[in-house]
């Protein structure tokens, strides 16, 4: 996958001020405070809205679950939110081209960012790779806890290691970062992520708003019988254009030393969960920090290996990166036994090498992925960055019609039962 | 007596299954409240499945959960806020101490009239509400009704929930006492007026829910601010709850008025009679029931001056709404207020001592929430072309309770003679021909997706289903 490239667009989280009685339910159930009101309006922040859907169904009205196409540059702002009195229209597909052209000087816009809207579009839909992507967990899920800890009731973690993971000297930084709880609550999931609230205030003197990050420790920790938890973060020195930036965020975590104090909310996500029942399958995609929950539910898999449970059920990895280097966890992947994960890399920018994406990967393997999609012991989860998410699934409906499967049944019943699940941002 | 799997069918977050002491008081109240529903609740019912909202967790994904349930089944739950171990008072006169687990000896009888006097009208409401599912004007607007009522239901557990543990003896007897008590009996009625009264029709409910209700979310946020930790946690997710109520008037009185303005543009006419001939309800009829059910709700926020607001909130039982958003002192010694009075026949503003005046405070704030509610049903008018506005009453229109009860007042605010209000009154409240006309409407409409000829559609469903969803199933 190519790292560089990002989303010129994005779907914007909004509020309907005709349906909005003004009763600050969403705005007290917000997990990461995206949600503030005037007089007039309430409205939703889209720098800080992660679409985790919490507020949705507290709505009373319904007028919360509105979502708006629109260039990341020119996202609604919550003055411009205040004023309104009604919804605006979408953005028709000659206005968005012509923004999307001018926002990122050239460069054609990707898919929306948030998945989570229900396509509403009329007319002929395009390829729409987030309707398949369940709202439900596979039902031999772990039950997850969720919003343990919000903004206003932040725990605190400890820092207790801090891992450059990506090989030495190489410019990309991600770091393997552990922290401890102590004697404070925080059960996680694999799958599920956590947010961290840098310290200080942003340009606006307004405290920094947490960012998400997913856990890439089984559920017992990263230190099986401890309190802790690790994560996978990538430092960020770019924006999304390409040009020089510091993220808040990721270079604070990845500055952190052991014993500092880190404040910590969530967890965060109830459904990308992973079966524990034998002979479960998990086929896991993703790139770059996208591996993280992957990490998570293999280890899982690992320390259960020698109970002999899950010896009928399959794990399959199909993981991207630009770079071999750029690839965390590379070394300790090589030494998992063949007989335990299917491993399959692909790396967009070796040098002297062909350009290869995780999707070219599955077409390769797309005698076995048949095997696993009609089986309805197999979940598939997909994270990383949200330009895989299409190609991705799309290879999925192929290996699906090319084997003689009817993708429209699988795809909806994969949907259904919780068996694929999209996290891409 | 049957046994209760406490996690199953009594969801919560109070360690239920571990309290033996609160389970047998519980056990006890349970079958006497099942009677109560069956007795008094939503009329002939029983059978039905209804689209339901249940909470079985605070969380966001677990508050919400729906399904078809009957409604003597459903799981009323008890449930307090997530806490904060270490929270402190942030009012009165033990501001900076810690918030109270337990309920100190001295404020316990007015803790326990505050509690009695919250949770009586949980019960009042469904009571004053069980006629109204044999008019219901849809499927969608029926299975809104049974929501607001088993939600009232799961709000006088909670209530009942903090009288059984903090209470003892005199808490178990105060909860039997809210099953007994009923609205609009003569010898044993509901605690608050407006809870006595009766919800004849569907535009009353509406009314009733944005208005009423309404004063219900300004007396759990202010108890919500509460010393007493495990109230303050309780209403504040009874407030999630509440949210759906002023819901169901909001939406109810808007698409009344966006029904009326479209008979009134397709009959090009503002004449009354004419759109009581279509089947609509006349502006002036929803203006009038606007004004009672105003004037009688803001009469529930007691007195304009009190002494017991003011022990109320200096002993940190009951603070202000949004108290932490407020930036004074919060002990509001030696700081005034503006009331009005009646000073020779006429209306003086006067300055009294702000702890003195803290129901004048809320009812202030609660006019305001209220009117910009109203502002938004004007909209509606607004965007149909009528020229018509809705309006609020002045304060003192019509008041029982407080310095303002003795005093004539039109609804724009002009002291009037008895002479002018008796000859004006058919003008400013509802009549027997209005309740009448409205009455002649309230037929039942319950096929899927129809709705009755005076009432327009909502504009979307519950949960993301469709309008036409079926709401209720008639067992």
């Amino acid at each position: 996958m190519d790292m560089a490239v990002d989303a010129g667009v994005i779907k914007q989280h909004l509020i309907d001020p005709e349906i909005c009685i003004r009763c600050n339910t969403c705005e007290a159930t917000c997990p990461v405070g995206a949600i503030t009101h005037d007089d007039n309006n309430y409205v939703v922040r889209a720098d800080v809205c992660n679409a985790c859907m919490a507020c949705i169904s507290p709505c009373p009205t319904g007028s919360i679950d509105n979502w708006r196409t629109v260039p990341l540059v020119r996202a609604y702002s919550i003055e411009e939110q205040f004023t309104w009195e009604e919804l605006p229209s979408e953005l028709t597909p000659e206005q968005l081209s012509a923004a999307g052209i001018d926002a990122s000087q050239g460069l054609p816009a990707a898919e929306p960012v948030l998945a989570a809207s229900p396509d509403t579009a009329a007319g002929e839909a395009p390829f729409n790779s987030a309707a398949y992507g369940a709202t439900v967990p596979p039902w031999s899920a772990a039950r997850a806890f969720a919003n343990l800890y919000g903004p206003k009731n932040a725990t605190t973690a400890t820092v207790v290691g801090n891992f450059n993971c990506t090989e030495a000297g190489f410019e990309n930084q991600t770091h393997h970062i552990v922290l401890d709880f102590g004697s404070m609550p925080f059960p996680v999931l694999e799958g599920q992520s956590i947010g961290i609230i840098p310290p200080g205030v942003d340009a606006a003197g307004k405290p920094h708003h947490a960012r998400q990050y997913s856990v890439a420790s089984p559920r017992n920790g990263e230190r099986p019988g401890y309190n802790n938890l690790s994560l996978t973060v990538k430092r960020v020195t770019q924006d999304h254009q390409g040009k020089p930036v510091r993220g808040v965020a990721s270079n604070y975590v990845c500055d952190l030393k052991v014993g500092d104090k880190v404040q910590v909310i969530g967890p965060f996500g109830v459904s990308f969960l992973m079966p524990n029942h034998p002979r479960s399958h998990i086929v896991m995609i993703c790139t770059g920090t996208g591996s993280a929950p992957m990490r998570a539910m293999t280890e899982w898999r690992r320390r259960l290996r020698k109970t002999g449970k899950f010896e009928g059920g399959k794990l399959m990895l199909f993981f991207g990166a630009r770079t071999q280097q750029e690839l965390p966890y590379f070394g300790p992947l090589q030494s998992l036994p063949k007989d335990f994960i299917d491993i399959n890399f692909a790396f967009s920018r070796a040098p002297g090498q062909p350009k290869h994406y995780v999707q070219d990967r599955m077409r390769e393997r797309a005698a076995d992925l048949a095997l696993l999609l009609k089986d309805p012991h197999s979940h598939f989860y997909v994270c990383g960055l949200k330009s895989m998410e299409e190609g991705v699934v799309l290879a999925l409906r192929d290996v699906a019609t090319e084997a003689g499967l009817d993708w429209d049944t699988i795809g909806a019943n994969l949907k259904l039962e919780g068996r694929l699940h999209l996290e891409t941002y | 007596m049957s046994t209760i799997n406490y996690s199953e069918k009594i969801p919560n977050n109070v360690n239920l299954g571990e309290d033996r002491t609160l389970q047998r008081a519980l056990e006890g109240w349970q079958p006497n409240f099942i009677h109560w529903w069956d007795d008094v609740g939503p009329d002939n019912s029983t059978n039905y499945e209804v689209y339901l909202r249940t909470a079985v967790s605070v969380d966001p994904q677990g508050w919400a959960q729906f399904g078809h349930v009957k409604m003597r089944d459903y799981r009323w739950g008890i449930f307090l806020n997530p806490g904060d171990a270490n929270r402190e008072i942030h009012f009165g006169d033990h501001k900076g101490e810690k918030a109270w687990q337990d309920i100190p000896g001295e404020h316990r009888a007015n803790l326990r009239r505050i509690i009695v006097t919250q949770g009586d009208t949980e019960p009042a409401s469904v009571e004053q509400q069980r006629h109204l599912g044999l008019t219901a004007p849809s499927m969608y607007d029926m299975r809104n009704l049974f929501q607001i009522n088993v939600e009232e239901g799961r709000h006088l557990w909670a209530m009942v929930y903090l009288l059984h543990k903090h209470f003892g003896r005199d808490g178990r007897e105060e909860a039997e006492a809210l099953l007994q008590r009923q609205s609009g009996d003569v010898d044993n009625p509901r605690i608050l007026g407006a809870f006595n009264e009766k919800t004849p029709d569907w535009l009353a409910f509406f009314m009733f829910t944005y208005f009423t209700d309404r004063d219900g979310k300004f007396q759990l946020s202010a108890l919500a601010e509460s010393a007493f930790d495990p109230l303050a946690r309780t209403t504040k997710f009874m407030l999630t709850e509440e949210a759906h109520h002023m819901f169901v008037g909001e939406s109810g009185v808007s698409r009344v008025l966006a029904r009326t303005a479209a008979v009134m543009n397709e009959l090009k006419t503002d004449d009354a009679q004419k759109v009581r001939a279509a089947g609509a309800i006349d502006l002036g009829t929803v203006q009038r029931y606007l004004n009672f059910h105003y004037s009688v709700t803001i009469d529930l926020f007691g007195a304009d001056q009190s002494s017991n607001a003011a022990t109320f909130y200096s002993s940190g039982l009951k603070g202000r709404y949004e108290e932490g958003k407020r930036t004074d002192d919060h002990v509001l010694k030696g700081q005034t207020y503006k009331v009005l009075e009646v000073h020779n026949g006429q209306l003086v503003e006067k300055d009294v001592p702000m702890l003195n005046a803290l129901n004048e405070v809320l009812r202030d704030d609660f006019i305001k929430d209220s009117m910009a509610g109203v502002g938004r049903w004007n909209k509606v008018l607004e965007k149909a072309g009528v020229p018509t506005r809705l309006t609020v009453p002045h304060k003192a229109f019509n008041r029982q309770i407080g310095a303002l009860a003795g005093i004539k007042m039109s609804p724009d605010g002009r002291v009037v003679s008895e002479a002018e209000w008796a000859a004006q009154k058919a003008e400013w409240l509802p009549t027997p021909e209005d309740f009448a006309f409205v009455a002649s409407l309230m037929g039942r409409v319950v096929d899927p997706g129809k709705f009755a000829g005076w009432i327009a559609p909502p504009v979307m469903g519950i949960n993301r289903q469709p309008v036409d969803f079926e709401y209720v199933r008639f067992g």
